[in-house]
């Protein structure tokens, strides 16, 4: 099979870019530890208060160290339950100072979510019987809007929560 | 080359599955219109019509409708031409086609009924009705009858020619027929095996990861199976329209065995950032994703050796006077050619999706969004306008009149403008973390969402344009059916060199490449399939309220 010599030279070049940008990406995962949230761990959708951190008690905002924060959320349709504030009512807003290192674990109670929170690095899928991590620093101070980015029926969009950096 | 004449019957076959296709079109359109003018924020839907009921019809009837009816339609005419069909084959032909076309109508009922909002990609345990399910069962099984009758069709002709090799356009037909019937294998399991009994109440619950990962092992390929049949018109027809001649029939051979190699074992990449699969093997299928590369750089060359090759045997011969003097005024190429330049920026934003962490930043944000709507809403659709302006009449017995043609280039510039304004917004909406798939809403307000919502109001700018050029598309569509001049329009198929290099015989090793495609399959699910069922949590039960059923 014949190849024209510049049909060579751009299929070399197209291919040792390819291996480069491959091996950029492979080692920003293996090495630098920036695989995509996977971390294979079940949970029964019907009874997530098994699972200490998903509790009605641990959800919502927890400090674990000095700057460093979990949140547990149990989303279910249309809502993300961030436990309460001290008077009783839902937390709706999550308050983190900035430069906090925050660990989001999420995990459904119904039907497969998202999670993102828009403007970070934040951002998975949540879907019954998994547990949903990520880790992030927040960097930048703001308002940011949690979004439910999958969609979970037909009040999808009514789901929703902020993160505030102060 | 040996062409076959289409007899009147043959023709209305083929012209059957047109008519669902722009059918389908105005109705898909339509909807894309609507929901682009509810994100807007400035309108409602009338009667209580939910957003997401159009959503799914959207999503449904362009993504799985409009697609496979054109792709099969169009792929059987290129059989009868390169390598005929027997009467037997016909019947075989009008069987699929009815299959396909009850499976759309009873999906279709159940859609627009509210019964079945559950987008095209099902989302359990979110449960739509039984028959919803049973009909797209019944669209994907009568593309099954299509496929084995083009296998069919190919294995008789080269039992009567022996030694010869097989069409170029009969060959890429089987092989995009042999890429979709491996990889439908996967979400007919899924539907038929898994969901359609648990939505009837037989089984109390679903793996839910279980059916995505099953979905996605057929979601990919089907992006390779709306743009094959893009490429075949690329390779084999543009050559011809432009007055040139085949760039290398091997080569094309080739992209095309290795298209069908890497389209499947990469579903992975659309799940990247589900919590229950193994990051090493998200890895490992984001590798082989790009494979998808070395066959994207050849067509990419082979293409523009094919422009410049012609036009400097027409005697143009300044370093771009052969790029000037292309036939920029013929529909039949100018579409298409826009379609080629989309799948530039297309291209650029798959390899951001691809890229394991990266993808994060654009999962599930109307980036995604404007991604495929620069892909397979611009490259493939406006190469499909660009072969249904003269298949249709050489259906029909017409022709493509110099107003028609006229049209049809005004109504390339209306998607061409429409597609920039809508995609673009899309695409910076999505990058500043605008959701996909979502209606109108304010969120808890703030700047963040009313940045977004000023893309919104520029998305339904450009929808509108686009909905006009979907109108325009509808118009000349009619009139090559209907009312068109009676006349002849030339079927253009490319012919190669008369010095042409013999293609080597192992292209047509069918065991050899079918073979390394399922081994490929098997490398790349068999361990993470069996940690999937092995680590699965308990079932889902069905839920019917969030989806507005009860």
């Amino acid at each position: 099979m014949h190849l024209h010599k510049y049909e060579k030279v751009w299929l070399v070049f197209g291919l040792a870019s390819l291996v480069l940008f491959l091996l950029i990406i492979g080692f920003a995962a293996f090495w630098k530890g920036t695989h995509p949230q996977s971390h294979i761990e079940t949970i029964d959708p019907q009874n997530v208060e098994a699972n200490e951190s998903f509790q009605p008690d641990n959800l919502g905002l927890t400090e674990v160290a000095d700057g460093k924060y979990v949140v547990n959320i149990v989303a279910s349709a249309f809502n993300y339950d961030f436990g309460k504030e001290e008077d009783g009512t839902a937390t709706k807003t999550i308050r983190v100072p900035k430069g906090s290192t925050v660990l989001f674990q999420v995990t459904s109670k119904d039907v497969v979510h998202g999670f993102q929170v828009a403007g970070t690095n934040v951002n998975m899928m949540v879907e019954p019987g998994h547990i949903s991590r990520f880790e992030s620093v927040m960097k930048n101070d703001g308002e940011f809007t949690v979004v439910c980015n999958e969609y979970c029926g037909i009040g999808h969009h009514l789901m929703f929560g902020t993160v505030e950096v102060y | 080359m040996e062409i076959f004449n289409f007899s009147k019957k043959e023709s209305r076959l083929y012209m059957a599955f047109m008519h669902v296709t722009f059918i389908s079109l105005l109705v898909g359109g339509l909807m894309g219109l609507l929901q682009t003018l509810v994100r807007s924020g400035k309108y409602t839907l009338p009667f209580n019509i939910d957003y997401y009921t159009i959503l799914t019809t959207h999503g449904v009837i362009l993504g799985l409708v409009l697609t496979t009816f054109f792709i099969v339609g169009f792929q059987f005419s290129l059989m009868g031409k390169t390598v005929g069909i027997s009467d037997k084959q016909l019947m075989w032909g009008w069987i699929s086609f009815w299959v396909m076309l009850v499976g759309t109508v009873l999906s279709a009922w159940m859609i627009l009924t509210g019964e079945a909002s559950v987008l095209y990609t099902f989302y359990t345990p979110l449960r739509a009705h039984p028959i919803f399910y049973i009909g797209l069962t019944l669209v994907i099984v009568g593309s099954w009858i299509a496929a084995f009758t083009n296998f069919r069709q190919l294995y008789v002709w080269k039992k009567a020619h022996k030694g010869d090799k097989s069409p170029l356009l009969a060959f890429m037909v089987v092989i995009n027929m042999i890429m979709w019937f491996v990889a439908t294998l996967g979400v007919a399991y899924s539907v038929i095996v898994l969901i359609l009994p648990w939505s009837l109440g037989y089984v109390a619950t679903v793996n839910v990861l279980l059916t995505r990962t099953l979905f996605w092992y057929f979601g990919h390929p089907l992006v390779y199976f709306w743009l094959l049949p893009a490429y075949m018109a690329w390779y084999a027809i543009i050559p011809k329209i432009i007055g040139g001649k085949l760039f290398s029939d091997s080569l094309a051979r080739l992209a095309f065995i290795l298209l069908l190699m890497f389209s499947i074992p990469v579903g992975f990449h659309h799940q990247l950032t589900e919590p229950g699969i193994d990051p090493t093997w998200k890895f490992i299928q984001v590798v082989l994703t790009f494979m998808v590369v070395i066959p994207s750089l050849m067509t990419a060359f082979s293409l523009f050796a094919t422009f410049e090759i012609t036009g400097r045997r027409k005697g143009y011969n300044s370093l771009f006077g052969w790029f000037k003097k292309l036939p920029w005024k013929d529909v039949r190429f100018l579409a298409p050619f826009v379609g080629m330049a989309a799948f530039i920026p297309g291209g650029a934003g798959g390899i951001i999706n691809a890229s394991h962490q990266v993808n994060s930043l654009v999962h599930n944000t109307i980036w995604i969004t404007g991604h495929f709507h620069l892909t397979v809403a611009t490259t493939v659709i406006l190469t499909f306008f660009g072969i249904a302006y003269w298949l249709i009449p050489h259906l029909t017995g017409r022709r493509l009149t110099p107003r028609l043609n006229k049209l049809g280039i005004i109504q390339t510039f209306i998607w061409a403008i429409g597609m920039t304004i809508m995609s673009t917004s899309m695409h910076i909406q999505g990058l500043i973390g605008g959701p996909r798939r979502s209606a109108f809403s304010k969120y808890a307000g703030g700047d963040q969402v009313s940045t977004w919502i000023s893309y919104q109001i520029w998305q339904a700018i450009g929808g509108t344009i686009l909905f006009i050029g979907i109108l325009l598309m509808f118009y000349i569509f009619i009139q090559l059916a209907f009312f068109a001049p009676r006349g002849y329009e030339e079927y253009p198929i490319a012919e190669e060199e008369v010095d042409a290099e013999k293609s080597p015989k192992i292209l047509e090793n069918w065991y050899l490449w079918i073979g390394i495609t399922i081994a490929l399959i098997l490398f790349a699910y068999t361990i993470p399939m069996i940690d999937i069922i092995k680590h699965s949590p308990p079932g889902s039960i069905p839920f019917d309220w969030p989806i507005g059923r009860s």
